[in-house]
């Protein structure tokens, strides 16, 4: 699916991998873990990748016997979101800083997450894999 | 998201149903600001049916968190559980706030 990167389509988003994984078979505690994955990376390209410009973002779903994927692709500004580091989780309430959180999420609950920019597109590429036996294991 | 508060003695209890993503964290702040114009420092917030947080949620909570720290009030959770525990104790959230297997216990030690 392709959409505008507002966060109002945040709903249809969520609704779309969720679908999709639904029809994988993917456990619900992998499922809800990669949502809110997929929240936190759509959500930073909403607010950053086009600078205030318009701009689209396409998802893309791919099912195996090895798990499941979910390809999240924009044309903004070159950007490795898995080059931030994770925050410092130990701060108390009033020194403690939010942000980077969406990154540590995206790495904790995700199997395996890599980034590449090609042809002018940055593509983030989340997993989840599913033990041998197949998705109902 | 849906968001209800009620009063139980000095403590509102404040509970907290669906879905607290990108969209809909900001309707927890304006409800605490709300209740906090109002006079409100103590409050118990129950998780028992939300289903979903991401780090949105987590945003409005502890920047609550700090308005009521800075006024002398306070805010524990109860009934957090499931992808939401989870995300908790994934940010640390597990140990700046206290977490209760239930409200009764939230209030008895907030009272």
């Amino acid at each position: 699916m392709t959409c505008r990167a507002h966060i109002d389509n945040l709903d249809e988003v969520i609704g779309f991998v969720e679908a999709r994984a639904d029809r994988f078979g993917l456990d619900d505690k992998k499922k809800f873990g990669l949502l809110v994955a997929v929240e936190e990376a759509f959500v930073n390209i909403c607010r950053y990748a086009y600078q205030g410009a318009e701009g689209e973002v396409t998802l893309a779903c791919t099912g195996d016997p090895d798990g499941f994927a979910v390809e999240i692709v924009d044309q903004g500004i070159s950007f490795d979101l898995l080059s931030l580091p994770d925050p410092d989780i130990t701060a108390g309430i009033l020194e403690r800083e939010i942000g980077g959180l969406g990154v540590a999420f995206i790495r904790k609950l995700t199997d395996e997450v890599s980034y590449r920019r090609q042809g002018g597109q940055n593509i983030l590429r989340m997993a989840l894999h599913v033990p041998p036996g197949g998705a109902e294991a | 998201m849906e968001i209800q508060s009620r009063e139980e003695q000095d403590v509102t209890v404040v509970t907290v149903t669906g879905k607290m993503d990108a969209l809909t964290a900001p309707d927890y702040q304006k409800t605490l600001h709300a209740l906090i114009a109002e006079g409100r420092t103590d409050f118990v917030v129950d998780f028992e049916d939300l289903d979903y947080i991401s780090s949105a949620g987590l945003r409005e909570i502890l920047s609550m968190a700090k308005v009521l720290k800075k006024k002398g009030g306070q805010v524990c959770f109860a009934n957090v559980q499931g992808t939401v525990r989870e995300v908790f104790e994934m940010s640390g959230f597990g140990t700046i706030f206290q977490m209760h297997d239930s409200v009764a216990a939230a209030l008895a030690k907030a009272r």
